[in-house]
């Protein structure tokens, strides 16, 4: 099973260490994991997208509330939040292709984002499932690189602050 | 006042009497700062003890244990003793010097990442950017080693920000951290229905662990105990909860433990454990405590409860703490029947060794010993076969019984006992060790001599690793393997060289005079006990 945590900690150097370094030590899964600022700047949030059986992402949530420099975890399961991820792949074109990567692009809601006259760059922004598929459909296509951010997540919005 | 001369009296606010350590460049400032306090310094000889020696003050004291090292391999020698504290709690503030912040990362001489190296042994850590931090650091330092679980805490201060300037020094009366609230104080909900089910229960035991000595709650066991008449059993952390000769006191538990406390624990229809892990040499299968039985489990940990076992009751809370608001409920409950039961068992299930007469029996040596020591003595008994008979057949009255159970640290006793006879000098300090850990820390015996610390000795020497001895025998059909310690030295010339007394048992017949010839004054002695090579613990 798949959990997002959302992680508040004290946006010092080191945090980012020390906070993987829980994940490696107990051989718990990192999916992806991503940290900015906040919007205040004495705190990051770190998303981390975690899998493992019901014991083990309850052991996550505690081990991660155990360490000092976290201030507040917040977990939630993918259906109960708003995830995006963002995806640069860059592809090589030619004549015989090059409509057909637009015309994917297109369905999926992807931009180009930069060209030359053999590549191109193509940016998406959606939840991780649609950035796999977007993936599959250009499996016929060449890809030079894939860039991608991982997760980011917040709970769904509510009247009423939980 | 410069970063190095706060650093001292940051000490001197926390209370600090003592600093086991070792010195290099990247330290010095400190170690010269301190000569003008009255905070005493001991030169340990290994970084290693130095934490361990803080380990044994802190855990007869209290108090913070407190070593200082220098940078690079000063403070990579100190990891094993602090991964030990770490594994047993122990609340330790570690100082390391570390070269000049400018240079951090260019791989300069003696310089290593200590703080990354250390991070998965420590409660937390610090490497101080400005002497204007040291105040607050080593504030929150002592407060975070001492509180919720303790444990280790790191500072790295780099030799510039010691000798860095301080134009004001203030230290903060209060710490607050935002990430940072133990709780202490049991929940009142929960603390109900532990004592309604206690009520119900017919066959209730107390499963104490390392928990309740550092949280001082013996008393408050002994008297809950008693009070209810629950039986109790103990982890190896847990030995000396419990007085070992209370009648409502069945053992340590585990793969190396007691069968009737084992048999306590897997007949039991409730179990308590209060500060304890649960963790795979206490109990071998967490199923069976959970299966059928009602498990509480209190720790100051939240992390801690449900880790391997998932209670029916978890109680967050500090055991002396919780078990006071336990002890303000009245409730009807008999177990006389399962007492009856449990007495029976221990009558019963005495375990049958087979000693070789014309050895020394080291468990029967182990409970003379510590029989004839001073009801408020303290052990120190070191890892290996000799942890095991320690284990068993330790008596602990009013005094303590230490050993690195978590990491299993050989080496441990020596150090240990040193820092706890410093930290309670007018007690009676014992330290028990094999031949192989006694080789691992002989040379604190430099120490002993340097500083006056009268610690002693019993060597149990039966010229093999004989834990692993043991394991070869039964888990590689008697391929021994790297576990001969021959060539080791003559423990007479060794006493001899650091001025120490010196006795050697061989001769069963001659077991109670060596003891109480041991035993005699308040002085250094070491005492060789030689056993059957071949000896085993089960």
């Amino acid at each position: 099973m798949k959990k997002i945590y959302s992680v508040l900690v004290e946006n010092r150097s080191g945090v980012l260490y020390k906070v993987a370094g829980l994940f490696s030590r107990r051989a718990f899964n990192i999916d992806s994991l991503v940290v900015g600022e906040t919007d205040d700047p004495t705190v990051s949030c770190m998303t981390i997208v975690s899998s493992g059986d019901d014991h083990t992402l309850e052991q996550i949530e505690k081990q991660l509330n155990k360490k000092l420099d976290v201030i507040k975890v917040k977990t939630f399961h993918e259906h109960e939040s708003v995830s995006r991820e963002l995806m640069l792949v860059k592809v090589k074109y030619n004549r015989s292709n090059r409509r057909d990567i637009m015309e994917i692009s297109d369905v999926l809601k992807a931009q180009i984002v930069d060209m030359s006259r053999t590549q191109m760059m193509i940016q998406l922004c959606d939840v991780p499932e649609r950035a796999e598929l977007f993936l599959k459909m250009l499996q016929s296509v060449s890809i030079v690189e894939v860039a991608r951010t991982g997760t980011v997540a917040l709970p769904k919005c509510h009247d009423q602050e939980n | 006042m410069n970063g190095a001369q706060a650093m001292v009296k940051c000490l001197e606010l926390e209370g600090v009497e003592m600093v086991f350590g070792y010195p290099g460049v990247a330290i010095c400032p400190f170690y010269d700062s301190i000569l003008d306090s009255e905070i005493r310094t001991i030169l340990i000889r290994t970084e290693q003890n130095a934490a361990h020696a803080a380990s044994g003050l802190a855990r007869v004291t209290g108090k913070v244990g407190v070593c200082a090292v220098t940078s690079g391999p000063g403070a990579t020698n100190l990891i094993t003793g602090i991964a030990t504290a770490f594994a047993d709690s122990i609340p330790l503030v570690c100082i390391t010097g570390q070269v000049n912040s400018e240079l951090i990362g260019s791989d300069v001489f003696q310089e290593a990442d200590i703080t990354g190296a250390a991070e998965s042994f420590v409660k937390y850590s610090y490497l101080v950017k400005r002497a204007e931090e040291i105040p607050r650091i080593f504030k929150e330092a002592f407060h975070i080693a001492s509180t919720g679980r303790k444990g280790p805490v790191l500072i790295d201060v780099p030799i510039d920000v010691q000798n860095a300037p301080i134009r004001k020094f203030s230290y903060p009366e209060s710490v607050n951290l935002r990430t940072y609230k133990p709780t202490v104080k049991g929940h009142a909900v929960q603390i109900k229905k532990v004592m309604a089910e206690l009520e119900r229960a017919k066959r209730p035991v107390i499963c104490a662990g390392g928990g309740v000595l550092l949280s001082g709650a013996q008393q408050m066991l002994r008297e809950f105990s008693h009070k209810y008449q629950v039986p109790v059993v103990s982890t190896m952390m847990g030995i000396g909860a419990m007085q070992t000769e209370d009648d409502l006191y069945f053992g340590m538990v585990g793969n190396n433990g007691a069968p009737c406390a084992n048999r306590a624990m897997n007949d039991a229809d409730m179990v308590i454990m209060v500060g304890a892990r649960v963790a795979d040499r206490a109990v071998n299968q967490p199923e069976i405590i959970t299966r059928d039985k009602v498990l509480v489990h209190m720790d100051v940990d939240p992390a801690e409860i449900g880790k391997n076992a998932g209670p029916t009751i978890p109680l967050v809370g500090d055991a002396a703490n919780i078990f006071a608001s336990l002890m303000e409920t009245e409730i009807a409950c008999d177990h006389s029947l399962w007492l009856q039961t449990l007495y029976a068992y221990r009558q019963q299930m005495q375990e049958k060794r087979s000693p070789n007469p014309a050895f020394v029996d080291p468990a029967r040596f182990i409970q003379k010993l510590s029989g004839r020591m001073e009801h408020d003595a303290i052990y120190v008994a070191d890892v290996g076969q000799n942890q095991i008979w320690s284990c068993k057949n330790c008596i602990v009255r009013d005094g303590k019984f230490l050993t690195s159970g978590g990491m299993g640290t050989m080496g441990y006793s020596i150090p240990a006992a040193m820092g706890a006879k410093l930290g309670l000098p007018d007690r009676q300090v014992v330290a028990v060790c094999g031949d192989g850990s006694f080789q691992m820390s002989m040379m604190e015996l430099a120490t002993m001599r340097q500083h006056n610390v009268p610690v002693k000795i019993v060597v149990i020497a039966n010229r093999y690793l004989g834990m692993v001895r043991e394991y070869q025998k039964n888990t590689y059909n008697s391929r021994y393997s790297v576990v001969d310690l021959s060539g080791s030295p003559d423990l007479s010339k060794i006493a001899e060289a650091y001025g120490m007394r010196f006795l050697r048992l061989q001769d069963p017949d001659r077991e109670d005079e060596a003891i109480e010839e041991f035993l005699r004054g308040d002085d250094s002695v070491l005492m060789e006990c030689v056993i059957d090579p071949m000896d085993v613990v089960k």
